[in-house]
């Protein structure tokens, strides 16, 4: 647990970047701290390791006021996590991933062996160990700064902006591997970034911060969408509050129905008067898109790729309400298909049922 | 009159010392010596003081004061320096004539080191001294083990820029009566024996070219390939598009 007790940072010059804050992050959960430029998340980030002092108050690591301890001990129980990963050149991978274990004193041939585990855990190959980092991607080398951050296995993490300077498929990538790798690991993390939606998806809690180091709002994501506290925090969360707060609801079991299909290859059917849009599945019964039956075919036998219209996204059966709702209003039929977590078909729903669900699940809310 | 050059370089008495005449054996190894004592004062000098003025980022002005002794015109100063130090030493020792010139050749060699030294610290990335603090590393072990690495090739190339200067510096200790390479660019000059002058300056160039040669040879194993990049070509640096595959594959690992 990480607890901030009034502290205030104040500049010589007089600007204040965070003014008496109050906050918790508990054990074993991510607390994200986000807000405009300026709001002093990172500063209040890195008084936790004490990269900045505060100017007055204090900063409790359990039982422990942090301002009691040496600077280097009290970081090297905290695993640290930087924009641009900050890997060491001159090191190889390995090293930079033993980097905090060899100052502890572990045995060399030790702290390597347990800095080759992390390089699998984060999700390298191993005989990435002897390269060096300039060797590597951007989305690389933060992986490995992930793994250098947890290689004491410190209880506490601290990650400024870790996934920004990555590109947004990457980021996605890295952002689901990490909420994976917390799951196995549960530690506690202070996350700080400037992205809402970055905070929505990883924060078991989220810090909303305004310019001038006040805390506005302290509150679970699906909280924060459905009751933000005032103009401020509404603004900066955003449009389409409702809909992406269905995101944090799951569908439960989707009543579907069986929906015709033809396979990819195969003859292209006669069209029917009531409906001219003709889901196409593979050979493994994946979704691959729909078939205007009403098109015009010249120059076609079969269903082929160039044919299908691909713009419906697809709902999990099991996953968010959100996820089932964009199928169906993605999908040009006005049906949304409903996969198994393998990718095959099980069916189909409409909005309407999709409404009718969580309509139901507002009533079940209110009684 | 080159040919008269390769003659002079190419007579084998030369090169060994003779009743009246020292060989070019011994005043290589004489003019090494100034270089050599040179070359490690400064280094003692300004490796420290650059590595504590580029990590404190304190006493910025020392650099900028030791680029201003650059300035200074060498043998004006060698004929200062001489006539104050050299009249404490009687006797049949040299050490008067050599303190003068040490101290001539250090204070040419201390910019050189001081500034890269300095600049090669402070140049090391922000966010990589944010990373070693935040880890946990104390002041000298960020600096020791992170920064001074990382500086190294900045380091070498101040070092073997020093050097080659005061290989064609040292000449100016046989403006003194010491020995060295330049004994023979002054006799030359004294005797109008030219083929012997551009001999000796043809040997001062070769030695400095040799040296350098060295100092690269120690540098290559010495500076970690993360910082020169040199790779082996089967892990060459990826390419974005191969780096991609490598993302997927590390994905599903």
């Amino acid at each position: 647990m990480i607890r901030f007790d009034a502290v205030t940072k104040r500049y010589p010059d007089g600007t204040v970047a965070v003014d008496s804050l109050e906050l918790t992050a508990a054990s074993g959960q991510i607390t994200v701290l986000v807000g405009p430029s300026g709001c002093g998340k990172t500063t209040s980030l890195r008084m936790i390791n004490r990269m900045i002092e505060p100017t007055s108050g204090t900063i409790w690591l359990d039982d422990t006021d942090t301002a009691s301890m040496a600077t280097h001990e009290l970081r090297r129980q905290i695993g640290y996590v930087i924009q641009h990963a900050g890997l060491f050149p001159h090191r190889t991978i390995v090293d930079n991933i033993a980097t905090v274990p060899f100052l502890l004193g572990t045995d060399k041939k030790e702290a390597r062996k347990t800095a080759l585990e992390l390089l699998e855990r984060v999700g390298l190959p191993p005989h990435f160990a002897k390269r060096y980092p300039a060797q590597l991607s951007g989305g690389q080398q933060q992986r490995v700064g992930v793994a250098r951050a947890l290689a004491a296995d410190p209880p506490v993490m601290l990650m400024d902006e870790p996934f920004s300077a990555v590109d947004p498929v990457v980021r996605e990538q890295l952002q689901d591997e990490f909420l994976r790798l917390q799951q196995e690991l549960g530690k506690t993390i202070v996350f700080v970034t400037h992205d809402i939606d970055e905070a929505i998806k990883l924060g078991d809690q989220v810090a909303v911060l305004r310019v001038g180091g006040h805390l506005a709002q302290l509150a679970s994501p699906v909280e924060l969408l459905s009751r933000p506290i005032d103009a401020f925090v509404a603004g900066f969360v955003g449009r389409d509050r409702g809909y992406r707060a269905l995101g944090f609801t799951t569908a439960g079991t989707l009543s579907t129905r069986g929906e015709p299909t033809v396979t990819l290859g195969a003859a292209i059917p006669k069209g029917t008067d009531t409906d001219t849009w003709l889901l196409v599945v593979d050979a493994q019964q994946a979704p691959q898109g729909w078939l205007d039956l009403g098109a015009d075919f010249t120059g076609h036998e079969t269903v082929s790729d160039e044919l299908l219209y691909r713009g419906g996204t697809l709902a999990t059966q099991g996953g968010t309400l959100r996820a089932a709702l964009d199928a169906c209003l993605s999908s040009p039929s006005g049906r949304g298909v409903v996969v198994d977590d393998g990718g095959a078909l099980i069916g189909s729903v409409t909005a309407r049922e999709v409404l009718e669900l969580i309509e139901a699940r507002e009533t079940e809310r209110q009684p | 009159m080159i040919a008269d050059v390769v003659t002079w370089l190419t007579d084998s008495s030369h090169w060994t010392d003779t009743k009246f005449d020292t060989g070019i054996w011994t005043q290589l190894l004489a003019h090494l010596k100034f270089v050599g004592i040179a070359l490690a004062i400064a280094l003692l000098i300004a490796l420290p003081l650059g590595l504590f003025i580029g990590h404190t980022r304190r006493w910025g002005w020392l650099v900028a004061g030791a680029n201003a002794l650059r300035a200074l015109p060498t043998v004006g100063v060698l004929v200062l320096l001489t006539v104050i130090i050299s009249p404490h030493f009687q006797g049949r020792t040299d050490t008067g004539f050599l303190i003068p010139t040490e101290i001539v050749l250090v204070l040419l060699a201390v910019p050189p080191i001081l500034s890269n030294t300095y600049a090669g610290v402070q140049n090391v990335e922000p966010g990589i001294r944010d990373a070693a603090f935040g880890m946990g590393m104390t002041g000298p072990q960020v600096l020791l083990r992170v920064e001074f690495p990382i500086s190294l090739p900045l380091i070498f190339s101040g070092v073997r820029s020093a050097t080659l200067q005061l290989i064609a510096t040292a000449t100016v200790a046989s403006y003194l009566p010491l020995g060295g390479l330049g004994r023979f660019i002054y006799d030359g000059l004294a005797q109008q024996d030219y083929p012997q002058m551009i001999g000796g300056g043809v040997l001062v160039a070769a030695l400095a070219l040799l040296t350098d040669l060295v100092l690269a040879t120690i540098q290559r194993y010495v500076v970690s390939r993360g910082i020169t990049r040199r790779f082996s070509s089967k892990q060459a640096v990826p390419d974005s598009r191969i780096a991609a595959v490598h993302e997927t594959d590390g994905a599903h690992a």
